[in-house]
Formats: structure tokens, sequence, C-alpha cells
């Protein structure tokens, strides 16, 4: 990653989404998309992927975009992008527009580790110029929080209930980067709401890079709603998200695997704060006995080996 | 708000106002209201940063506090949109924002 930004006075003052749009207060989603365009500036063509984003910011003849903006369906975000992303380049070369405007998915987990997976991987595979963000609130929110491919192992949503037989999701969180990784693509990173300099950071690494291919980034961005927690805490809970060990921060980036501050120090597991201090502050994880606890400890720990064997192959 | 017919819209729909949510006075949903203590405040921008709609501006203006200390930025709430989430109070690492009731404060 270039390094854009080097402090909070550093970062820019110009903003392209909202006021007004009807996110729910404390919505970390919300505070993500802000970050994207104001990192990416005013050359960006956003296609939005159906979901909370996308119905809170267009309620017509209302628009929270300051940028030229297109909403397709829920599963085709990166197929359409392909098809803006092909466009320019087409006009660009007949000399019918002069713009170096950028393209950039924005899209929900549900959008992306599930429904929209077969068009992100086409987009990836044929290679378009196209930034795909994946703002990760672990569930299908706007519909009621339904689990996704992306919700966690144990978490409550209102299709992996708590009662006798189940205790939340039976199944563990997908790992999206890994599948992204795979199609050999020049850059994909891993932010967080609660790191925003990085984030934004890695916004205009990425963008840079689009002249070579596609690349693609996931943010966690809590839900205040659907993670069962008063709003206040947004931000809290997603710095300790990284700050567990739960989502670390790291890029790839050329075929080089990179891990940024704090997860830098995370090899080492006395470094991680205990996953408890981020279950704690969050409704769909009550339930949880400590035996739970310990079980999505070892997982941390197995993800942290994986990630280790793959620094070093790749480091 | 009047009712707008397919005569006052543009072709095919589009919105050609950019960023005119803004007319969406979000601000009536809170409960609490962030307040900002302008001689606490150390203006180190955590509040801007975090705001997620945003509705904290940065203002160029300057502010002298009642120690003497001179600032060329004044951060001040935008009523209008805040939703009184309260991010901006928690985030704050010299606890200058309170949030007061609307109901009884
Ligand atoms: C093909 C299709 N199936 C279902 C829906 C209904 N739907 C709209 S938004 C949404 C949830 C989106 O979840 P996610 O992508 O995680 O975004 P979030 O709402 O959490 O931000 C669903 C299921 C739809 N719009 N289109
Ligand atoms: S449900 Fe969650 S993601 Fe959706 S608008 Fe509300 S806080 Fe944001
Ligand atoms: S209370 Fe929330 S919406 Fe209001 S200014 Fe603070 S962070 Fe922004
Ligand atoms: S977070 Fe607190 S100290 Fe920092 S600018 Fe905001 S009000 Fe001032
Ligand atoms: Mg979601």
């Amino acid at each position: 990653m270039k390094v854009y930004f080097r402090t909070i006075k550093d970062l820019p003052v110009d903003e392209y989404y909202g006021p007004g749009q009807l996110t729910c207060a404390g919505c970390g989603p919300s505070i993500a998309v802000r970050w994207l365009l104001k990192a990416a500036g005013p050359d960006v063509i956003v296609v939005n992927a159906t979901g909370c984003i996308e119905v809170t910011t267009t309620s017509y003849p209302y628009t929270a975009w300051s940028v030229p903006y297109l909403h397709v369906a829920f599963e085709n975000s990166a197929a359409a992008a392909s098809g803006v992303e092909s466009a320019l380049r087409v006009l660009r070369r007949k000399g019918i527009l002069d713009t170096k405007a950028k393209v950039m998915v924005i899209a929900g987990d549900g959008g992306t580790y599930d429904i929209g997976l077969q068009s992100l991987s086409g987009m990836l595979e044929r290679g378009h110029g196209v930034l795909y963000v994946l703002y990760d609130n672990e569930a299908y929110m706007n519909t009621g929080i339904q689990r996704s491919g992306g919700t966690p192992h144990f978490a409550w949503t209102t299709t992996s209930p708590v009662g006798s037989k189940l205790k939340g999701k039976v199944q563990r969180k997908k790992d999206i980067m890994s599948i992204v990784i795979g199609h050999h693509i020049p850059y994909a990173a891993t932010a967080n709401i609660a790191y925003p300099i990085d984030l934004a950071n890695k916004v205009k690494t990425a963008l840079d890079y689009l002249v070579e291919g596609p690349a693609f980034i996931h943010v966690l961005a809590p839900c205040p709603p659907g993670w069962r927690y008063p709003e206040e805490m947004t931000v809290e809970i997603a710095r300790l998200a990284t700050e567990t060990g739960y989502f670390p921060l790291y890029e790839w980036d050329h075929g080089r695997i990179r891990f940024n501050p704090p997860s830098n120090a995370h090899f080492d597991k006395s470094r991680r704060k205990p996953i408890i201090e981020y279950l704690k502050r969050q409704g769909r994880f009550a339930h949880l006995t400590e035996e739970d606890i310990k079980e999505i400890e070892k997982e941390i720990d197995e993800y942290w080996d994986y990630l280790a064997r793959l620094a070093k192959a790749f480091g | 708000m009047k009712q707008l017919t397919w005569k006052d819209l543009p072709i095919g729909g589009i919105i050609i106002e950019p960023g005119n949510a803004r007319r969406n006075i979000t601000g009536t949903w809170r409960t609490e209201r962030p307040v900002i203590d302008q001689d606490a405040c150390i203006r180190c921008r955590i509040c801007w940063m975090y705001c997620p709609e945003p509705a904290i501006l940065e203002l160029d203006k300057p502010y002298v506090t009642k120690s003497g200390k001179k600032y060329d930025v004044t951060y001040e709430v935008d009523y209008d949109h805040c939703k009184g989430c309260g991010i901006c109070a928690h985030e704050c690492p010299v606890k200058a924002i309170k949030m007061v009731s609307e109901v009884t404060g």
C-alpha cells in the first residue's frame, strides 16, 4: 500500500456521500461508504448492489450520492460494473469521452459471499479494472437479519436462531479473501471502519492499480440492530474485531502478503486482546457458553495459523 | 411534500441533483443530541472522522478558549442531520461531547 494519508490531519475534507441517507443511527456501513468516497474523490462511478446502503441512499427523488451512481440488482453489481468499465474503455479509445473516471462496486456480504459471487468471480476472471468493495455487516440486514456466508459461527440471526437445538449459525464464516486472491488479481485488502486512515490509503492504492486489473477491499462494518448493541459502540466494536485478531488487516499486493498495524503484531497470540472483549459487547453472541467461546478462540488460532503459513509463503 | 408526476421527472427517472438527500431532515429522529464543549475540545478531528452521516462540521472558525488557547477550526454539529447515535461522544478522547436528552434536557 502506498501512503497517501499519514495522519488524521491529512484526511481529505470533501464529502461525496450524505447526509440525509436513511441508514440507522450509528450505521457502520455508512462510515465505510463515506470514507470510500472521500478517499476516491469525484472521479468515480459507483455501482451498488441491493442492500442497506442502496435502499437507504436512494429514496426517490433523492440521492445521497454526489458522484454518478448505478444500481441494477442484488446479484449482478460486478457484471454491471464490468459493462460500465468496458464502455468507458471503448469511449476513451474512440475519442468520444475524455475521462479518468474509475469504477467502484459497493456491495454487502449477502451480495458478495453468496448471491453475487458468480458475477464477482466473472469480473475478476475477465480482468476488468474495477475496484470491488465488500462492506461486511455479516448478515442480510436490509431484509431483517438473515444469515449469509459472511455471518460468523455461533452468531444469532433470524435464520440461525438460538434455542434448545441450535446456538446460532452452525457454519463458519467463508474466507472471501482467499477466494478472491485465488483469482490472482493485482490487489486485495481487508479494512475496518475503525481505521479510516488505513482504509483511505487502501482505496487510493487499489484505484491506482486498476490500469492493471481488478482490485478488492473487504471492509468490516458493524450494524447496531443486526449485531444487537447500542449505537454509540459501532467504532469500539469494530476496533475490537481487529484488536482481538478476529478481523486482521492485511493486503495481497502483486503476489505478496503484508500485514498492517495493529495486526502485524498479532502472529504472537499474547498481543491479541481476549476474544471475549469483542463477543460480550454484542447481543448476537449473548447465548454463548464458556465452551463455545473456547471453540471460537480455537477457530481464530487456526485462522492465524493459516495466515502465518500464507505470510511465510508469500511474505 | 408535493407529489411529483411523470411530467416533472427527467427522462429515465434519473436524479440530476447530486446529494439532494440532504433535504431529508434526519435530525428529527434523534432522542439525544451531542453538545460539544468548545473549551474542552482539543481539535483532534476524531468525532468528525467517525460520524456516519456526516453531521460534524469542520468550520474555518477561529476560537479562543477560556484558558487562552487559540484554534483556527471549530467543530460544530449539524443538528438537521445528526441522528444522535453518540459515536462522537463515545470516541472523543477528552470527553468534550455530552449527549443531552431531547426530551428532558
Ligand atoms: C434477487 C434478490 N433476492 C432477494 C432480494 C431481497 N433483498 C434485498 S436487500 C437484501 C439483503 C442484502 O444483504 P447484504 O448484501 O448483506 O447487504 P445489507 O443489507 O446487509 O447491507 C435482500 C435479501 C433482492 N432484492 N433481490
Ligand atoms: S440495519 Fe445495519 S447496515 Fe442497515 S442501515 Fe441499519 S445499521 Fe446500517
Ligand atoms: S451523535 Fe452520531 S450522528 Fe450525531 S454528530 Fe455524533 S456521530 Fe454524528
Ligand atoms: S473528538 Fe472531542 S476533542 Fe476531538 S475534535 Fe471532536 S470534540 Fe474535539
Ligand atoms: Mg449485510
